[in-house]
């Protein structure tokens, strides 16, 4: 393909993407998405978050690829040594790792502990959130009864109990803050659903004999999302810091995992001497909870109409 | 064998007998429709005046099953109607709303708002009906995939009048279609109403608190006040200004334009 037809086919996105008369679901849908990334693309802090989180990613991914050393790899001729020596930008820790080569690592722990959790937590929040809300009465009662149960209780502490029950490991962690993040997903679903039932669009959508889980699956949810999904986004910070928490405690990764809250826990013993072996991962843990929550602030300005734009 | 009047088979296609509607309980109950009656014959048009809160709207809430908790007699067609409603009643009663900014669903394209119903009641073909659809309420194939906000609103209410013609109803029940929108396109929403009226021989309820609009649209009136119907005319005797009831006559007086005389000799009826 030559330099010039791709520009045109470039043009072309570009108009099919800002058409005023779209032919089809699918290029209504991509003028929408395509609208709501020029309004987050606008908000350069939001852009630096999400700049912090794609360069989480691609750490996560190309680890292998990217990372000098093992993260497990011990040489204990070349134990803690200081940022900045040659082969280990980062320094090196107790054992003689390279620390940047357990960040770059640490990265995929804390991707897989954020993306369970979020694949679970907001998910089921949603579903008893806009359940609750649409059918009211004693499903609702019942439904939120249940989530105040789960709202008392303290995430960490109820995380130290599920770890203690079910021994150390970053998945019993993860369930642990999966179990203990919905309820507020709920809440905030039931209350937007709440304002969504009594509106004139879904008593249309029932006069024409629409079933309430395509009423609450099709309507009231979609509606929903935008504001869950901000608050996920803003909950990620608390979610990796719950992890790290976890770690730290000797109750999430276990070693020799490269995980960021327990390299800080064994960096505690050398903080007054070896400063670098906690203060590394300290940075990236800082630096990724940063990310997220700029990301959340700029899609919350972006998606909800409310913020009064 | 001939019809008798009152279960009325042939030309009666709403009847509505000693509907109350009460919502809340004890103290706070809100009685907001009191042993209401009227029926609305094959292709007429009904229109239901009032003012703010006098239960108008409810009357038509009720009807749709949107509002519970009523009781009295309502028949379609001659079949009476129990608290639920079934897909053969929406087949046959749709109704469109006050509001076309609150009424069409925000992240929904205008296809699918206009193809949800079809899909509901399993109709095939639903690609042509909807672009045929928005040809008759006056709107191009272009609008076909657009989202609300991308509509005024007098196009957002074509919409939502295709929407409720879908399922190609007989009777369709009208809360105020024109009151949220600007003068000029009132009269096209009226005249859109009009012409389909003829074209698929449909029978309208409209509610309205605007005496001219029930003048141009219906045949028959009646007048409610603090949930009860006051009087039951015919759209001739609206135009010659003979109502009977006070309120009606206070009613008349005020859509003749505000004066500081007139406001001060209204009364209130119950």
């Amino acid at each position: 393909m030559t330099d010039g037809s791709d520009a045109s086919s470039v043009r072309g996105l570009g108009v099919w993407l800002t058409s005023e008369t779209p032919s089809s679901p699918l290029q209504a849908r991509c003028i929408q998405i395509y609208l709501g990334w020029l309004g987050l693309a606008r908000n350069p802090l939001a852009m630096l978050g999400l700049a912090i989180v794609v360069a989480l990613i691609l750490a996560a991914i190309f680890a292998p690829l990217i990372a000098p050393y093992d993260p497990i790899a011990q040489d204990l001729q070349r134990r803690l040594l200081p940022p900045g020596t040659p082969g280990n930008l980062l320094g090196t820790d107790e054992l003689g790792r390279d620390i940047l080569s357990r960040l770059l690592y640490g990265a995929r722990i804390t991707l897989y502990v954020v993306a369970l959790v979020v694949v679970t937590a907001p998910v089921f929040g949603l579903l008893i959130g806009t359940v609750a809300g649409y059918a009211g009465g004693w499903v609702d009662t019942v439904l939120m009864r249940f989530t105040d149960v789960f709202l008392a209780f303290p995430r960490l502490v109820l995380a130290l109990a599920f770890v203690a029950a079910l021994g150390p490991g970053i998945g019993n962690a993860v369930l642990a803050i999966a179990l203990t993040s919905w309820p507020p997903y709920a809440r905030i679903a039931r209350a937007e659903t709440l304002t969504i039932r009594n509106t004139d669009f879904i008593s249309a959508i029932r006069l024409q004999g629409a079933s309430p889980l395509r009423i609450v699956v099709g309507h009231v949810m979609p509606l929903c999302l935008s504001s869950v999904i901000v608050r996920v986004t803003l909950d990620m910070a608390g979610i990796i810091l719950t992890a790290a928490g976890l770690g730290f405690l000797g109750l999430g990764a276990q070693p020799p995992l490269p995980e960021w809250g327990a390299m800080i826990s064994t960096g505690r013993l050398y903080i007054l001497d070896q400063w670098w072996v906690a203060t590394m991962p300290g940075l990236a843990i800082f630096t990724v909870s940063l990310g997220f929550n700029l990301l959340g602030d700029g899609l919350r300005d972006a998606l909800d109409p409310r913020s009064g734009r | 064998m001939p019809a008798s009047p009152e279960t009325g088979a042939a030309g009666i296609a709403l009847l509505i007998a000693h509907l109350d509607v009460r919502f809340g309980t004890g103290e706070g109950a809100v009685h907001a429709v009191r042993d209401t009656s009227f029926t609305v014959r094959r292709g007429e048009s009904f229109g239901l005046v009032g003012e703010s809160g006098s239960g108008k709207s409810t009357v038509l809430r009720a009807i749709a099953g949107l509002a519970r908790g009523w009781t009295g007699r309502i028949a379609v067609d001659g079949k009476d109607l129990g608290p639920n409603r079934t897909k053969a009643f929406y087949e046959t009663v749709q109704m469109v709303f006050q509001d076309p900014y609150g009424s069409l669903h925000p992240r929904h394209t205008v296809d699918r708002t206009l193809s949800e119903p079809a899909k509901i009641h399993g109709i095939k073909d639903i690609g042509p009906r909807v672009e045929a659809l928005l040809r008759d309420v006056g709107l191009g194939p272009e609008f076909r995939f657009r989202y609300p906000h991308q509509l005024s609103g007098g196009q957002r209410q074509r919409v939502a009048i295709a929407r409720a013609l879908m399922l190609e109803p007989r009777i369709l029940l009208l809360d105020e279609p024109t009151s949220a929108l600007d003068v000029s396109v009132q009269a096209e929403i009226l005249n859109l109403l009009q012409r389909l009226k003829r074209e698929h021989g449909l029978t309208y309820i409209l509610v309205s608190h605007d005496l001219a609009v029930i003048a141009h649209m219906c045949d028959r009136l009646a007048v409610m006040n603090a949930g009860r119907i006051v009087e039951e005319m015919d759209v001739e005797q609206l135009r010659r200004s003979e109502p009977q009831h006070n309120y009606t006559r206070q009613l008349l007086n005020a859509s003749l334009g505000y004066d500081r005389e007139t406001a001060d000799t209204l009364l209130t009826f119950d």
